[in-house]
């Protein structure tokens, strides 16, 4: 009986280790269903085919927001120089933002982008963007960035508006910066 | 039948003595009384939080505390109540009653109990330490969400340990009750003759082992994340915060679970007893609290519509949600049948658990208004939600711990407690409870939020009633204590070997009170004395 306990004992055991290991795995897990299923207003990735053979939809307007926020702990001014456009689904565009590194020293920063409403995030590609990449600015130094973006022409019917935000943070020091559209950056490296 | 009378006299003297009986003791009786104890503490210790969260919403405008402190009070007086009162009262009672009801002499692995027990007192050391340091105690709400958390100041790791000491003595008391279970019962005892109480805390168990690593995962994140460098939920890293409610209420969903089921079990016993009937439907009672713990673990993000989830994913959880209720029901229907045409008494702990079936229903009710998601963006952090936890929690499993208390105390102390003092502590718990908890839903509805120490002038009637219910129901549980002090003193009349006329199973077959080793040779259990 006393061994009969020491083995259910160490199974429980295990299952809760187990357990423990779950909780981690839930983070790259959901990482992974928001990539699948667009959820969480994650942009979706883009090919290069999809953007170069896509049919336009000349009958439909867009409209397109912008949104831009920099991190309290960054010293940077960020703004973008038309805050909306029109464009038919289908069709390559573009937008220009301005950067400004406002401190006297150099300063590594990261956008993170975010599409609302969520169900519009599957159908927003970007072809370039500066947010998939670290951006560095020296001591004052002002840039202009593009984005290069197509909105999907099965875009449903009911949205007529969205809104694409950025934040910028500093970088952190390490080289493997989690950012959303790393697998984007992967696809289009690749293509040269 | 009485198994206990032929060892009593063998084993009954050799208790150890004085502090050392408690500090090193591996009886199952003896640590589930100190459970039972300090779940009792810490019960008055969380309420006199409420009394001062009460005090200072008793008018508008900022009278007694000041805000940070306020916000200290509802964020502890939550995790004390939780894991402080609720979690280890049950386990208490589950230290005390499974090894008697499955027929073994005591837990699997007593060296373990000890120790599952000696951990709580620490944690709630370094919980409740964190009053006296810089930054206080932990004030963002007891889900711990970052990044507000992650402000707290000295307080932080010690809340983040608590909960890593709190988990793991959860953990092994769990997997004590199921080695207990799976391999001491005793000859006949099979799993479909088990008594639900003991059903139900197998359940809970597995809830446990599955459920409180998941927490304790998430606070290392937050831990690693303010002092490591981490970056999981932080957006400047790459990480999200709603992750954080994503983890935790993996766990935080089976949690409510964990504090239920065995007040459910618990009724279980009682409403058979009381009603001289067997329970109605015992392996749909069995199945459906299987099928309650399995889908809890889907309905997690119910707790966060409003966090900007797409529409798909708040189809999901509500319907999931909704499902839960079908379980429920055939629990509620199957209790209430067994009532039915039953010959009924209403002693204290039959008066208790009607409370319990009564109150822990309309909580469920007010659960499913808010698992309906476009409703529930109304609901939502208001004191509507306040109502429904404290309905469910107070009324319905606090009310079921006190019935399995008043029901097995005799046979605990070996003399009956105060009728006249029970059936008071019942009527004056019930009457203000519902004073106290029942005009929430209206402030909630009206749009008081919570988790604000100031309000707008409209909600101060209701907040004044609400205050006078809060202090009655506090006052009036300290009819408990005297009840378990007089029979704790031995003042009472003599509780016969079966205590209740119309009760089963193998603990009331034992001399009241029970020899110090329960069964020292195993019961013979056969269909007809299995089941209350």
């Amino acid at each position: 009986m006393a061994e009969a306990t020491t083995r259910t004992a160490q199974k429980l055991f295990v299952f809760a280790i187990a357990m423990f290991g779950f909780g981690y795995a839930m983070v790259p897990l959901y990482d992974v269903l928001c990539d699948i299923t667009g959820l969480n207003g994650k942009t979706g990735e883009t090919t290069i085919a999809a953007v170069a053979s896509g049919y336009v939809d000349k009958d439909r307007l867009v409209t397109v927001q912008f949104d831009t926020n920099v991190n309290t702990a960054l010293p940077w001014n960020f703004k973008a120089i038309e805050y909306t456009m029109k464009v038919h689904p289908g069709e390559i565009s573009e937008a220009v933002f301005v950067v400004e590194n406002k401190s006297d020293k150099d300063i590594v920063g990261q956008a993170v982008p975010s599409v609302a409403p969520s169900q519009a995030s599957l159908y927003f590609n970007k072809t370039e963007c500066f947010c998939f990449t670290n951006q560095t600015l020296v001591a004052g130094e002002r840039k202009e960035m593009i984005v290069r973006f197509v909105v999907g022409a099965e875009l449903p019917e009911k949205i007529k508006t969205m809104t694409l935000s950025y934040t910028f943070f500093e970088a952190p020091d390490s080289e493997d910066v989690v950012f959303s559209n790393k697998s984007t950056v992967e696809a289009i490296d690749a293509k040269g | 039948m009485s198994y206990g009378a032929v060892h009593d006299d063998e084993h009954h003297d050799h208790k150890p003595t004085g502090i050392g009986r408690w500090l090193f003791s591996t009886n199952h009786k003896d640590i589930g009384t100190m459970y039972l104890v300090f779940a009792l503490t810490m019960f008055f210790i969380g309420g006199a939080m409420a009394m001062v969260i009460r005090l200072e919403l008793f008018q508008p405008g900022m009278q007694y505390v000041d805000p940070q402190f306020f916000n200290s009070m509802t964020t502890v007086h939550a995790l004390v109540m939780i894991f402080g009162a609720v979690m280890p009262a049950g386990v208490g009672l589950a230290n005390w009653m499974i090894p008697m009801m499955v027929g073994a002499p005591d837990m699997a692995m007593p060296r373990m109990n000890n120790m599952s027990f000696w951990i709580l007192p620490f944690a709630f050391t370094l919980l409740l330490s964190t009053f006296f340091m810089q930054g206080g105690a932990p004030a963002g709400g007891w889900t711990m969400y970052p990044p507000l958390v992650l402000q707290l100041g000295d307080g932080l790791p010690f809340l983040i340990f608590a909960v890593h000491f709190l988990g793991l003595s959860s953990i092994m008391g769990a997997i004590n009750i199921i080695a207990t279970v799976f391999n001491m019962r005793a000859p006949g005892m099979t799993f479909m003759r088990l008594p639900l109480f003991v059903w139900t805390w197998i359940i809970t168990a597995f809830l446990l082992i599955a459920a409180m690593p998941v927490l304790a995962g998430g606070v290392t994140m937050l831990l690693t994340d303010r002092f490591f460098g981490t970056a999981f939920f932080d957006a400047a890293g790459g990480g999200d915060p709603v992750m954080f409610q994503h983890v935790f209420w993996f766990f935080g969903h089976p949690e409510v679970y964990i504090l239920v089921l065995p007040s459910f079990g618990i009724i279980s016993q009682i409403i058979p007893t009381f009603s001289r009937k067997p329970l109605f439907g015992y392996a749909s009672m069995v199945y459906a609290t299987a099928s309650i713990a399995f889908l809890s673990f889907f309905v997690w993000a119910h707790h966060m519509f409003t966090v900007g989830m797409p529409l798909a994913g708040e189809l999901f959880f509500m319907y999931a949600t909704m499902a839960i209720a079908v379980p429920t029901g055939v629990k509620v229907f199957n209790w209430t049948a067994t009532m039915w045409k039953g010959s009924m008494t209403f002693e204290t702990p039959m008066l208790f658990s009607i409370g319990v079936l009564f109150m822990f229903t309309l909580g469920g009710f007010t659960g499913l208004m808010m698992g309906i998601t476009p409703v529930d963006f109304q609901y939502h952090d208001t004191y509507f939600i306040v109502a429904h936890f404290h309905y469910v929690l107070v009324p319905g499993i606090v009310f079921g711990i006190v019935a399995g208390v008043y029901y097995w105390l005799p046979k605990w102390t070996g003399v009956m407690y105060d009728e006249t003092l029970g059936k008071w502590h019942f009527w004056t718990s019930t009457i203000s409870v519902n004073v106290l908890f029942f005009p929430m839903h209206f402030l909630g509805l009206a749009g008081m939020p919570r988790r604000i120490p100031d309000y707008n002038t409209q909600f101060t009637d209701w907040n004044q009633i609400v205050s006078v219910g809060g202090i009655a129901f506090g006052l009036s549980q300290l009819i408990l204590v005297w009840v378990v002090i007089k029979c704790a003193r031995g003042q009472g009349e003599k509780a016969t070997d079966q205590v209740w006329e119309g009760a089963h199973g193998l603990e009331f077959t034992l001399p009241s009170p029970p020899p110090f080793h329960s069964f020292t040779t195993p019961p013979e259990v056969t269909e007809a004395t299995a089941h209350s």
